[in-house]
């Protein structure tokens, strides 16, 4: 066991599972193997802490609710990965980082840009679509973009595995 | 009482650091700290209670505005925010 509780089994049992998900959905998890351990072991703490997988690199502050977008994989992968080469506690890396191309640099955080705009939705002057009498609602995967037409989001995103909590109705 | 763990060593300037028990990148930061063995102050912002907590990290955000971890202060002036390494090295040496 380690001092933070969490057994070293259950940590490289987890990075086994990252990996190989991360390699079979185009994902790469960072070279730096010391760096991941740190960060797994982390998660694992805020989920036995918080009861979910909060970012380790950011303060989880109030409810489950409050934090989803942080729940890791966060909502902040995708852009971070292809503008700075690394996501935001820099677990998943571009593969160029893989491939020692180029380094993952400290970046800044971009979970509070959002919050300010929203951006994310439809905007309001696409009234045409909002109206559509839709079969079945569209949701959106905040993590990775999959879009699905069906009356519940499902279990687990079949593209990136997020949580159902992670699905937003977009239509 | 806020929890603010003091590290003796050399110098005698105001060095604090806001960190995250669980973050990679903020052990990098109080590692290298500690190998440099400069005197410094640190705290681990998510062991506190809630009401230390808000006070601690509306403090720390007065210095950087994003709430992000790890948050260096010198001498309540300059701020370096993530574990830029080379940063802190200069701003250090620059003070000795």
């Amino acid at each position: 066991m380690t001092e933070s509780g969490i057994g070293e089994k259950e940590i490289d049992l987890r990075i086994k599972i990252l990996k190989e998900d991360a390699k079979k959905r185009g994902y790469n998890l960072n070279t730096d193997e010391l760096l991941v351990r740190e960060l797994v072991s982390g998660i694992l703490i805020n989920k036995k802490r918080y009861g979910f997988e909060s970012c380790p690199c950011r303060l989880t502050i109030g409810k489950k609710e409050d934090n989803i977008d942080i729940i890791c994989p966060c909502d902040y992968r995708e852009q971070d990965i292809s503008e700075y080469g690394c996501c935001y506690c820099a677990l998943y890396v571009s593969e160029d980082v893989e491939a020692k191309k180029k380094t993952a640099e400290p970046i800044p955080d971009r979970r509070f840009e959002r919050q300010d705009s929203e951006n994310h939705k439809v905007p309001d002057n696409c009234a045409g679509i909002k109206n559509l009498r839709l079969k079945y609602p569209i949701f959106r995967c905040r993590v990775c973009g999959y879009l699905c037409a069906r009356e519940n989001p499902p279990q687990i995103c079949p593209i990136c595995k997020a949580v159902s909590e992670k699905f937003e109705k977009y239509l | 009482m806020t929890q603010w763990t003091h590290v003796a060593g050399k110098g005698n300037r105001n060095l604090k650091l806001y960190a995250l028990s669980t973050c990679g990148h903020c052990k990098k930061t109080k590692e290298f700290l500690d190998e440099s063995k400069v005197s410094y102050d640190y705290i681990y912002v998510d062991l506190l209670s809630q009401d230390e907590l808000e006070k601690v990290y509306s403090e720390m955000k007065k210095y950087n505005p994003r709430g992000s971890f790890p948050t260096i202060l010198i001498e309540e002036i300059d701020v370096i925010v993530g574990a830029r390494i080379d940063e802190i090295k200069r701003l250090i040496d620059l003070n000795d």
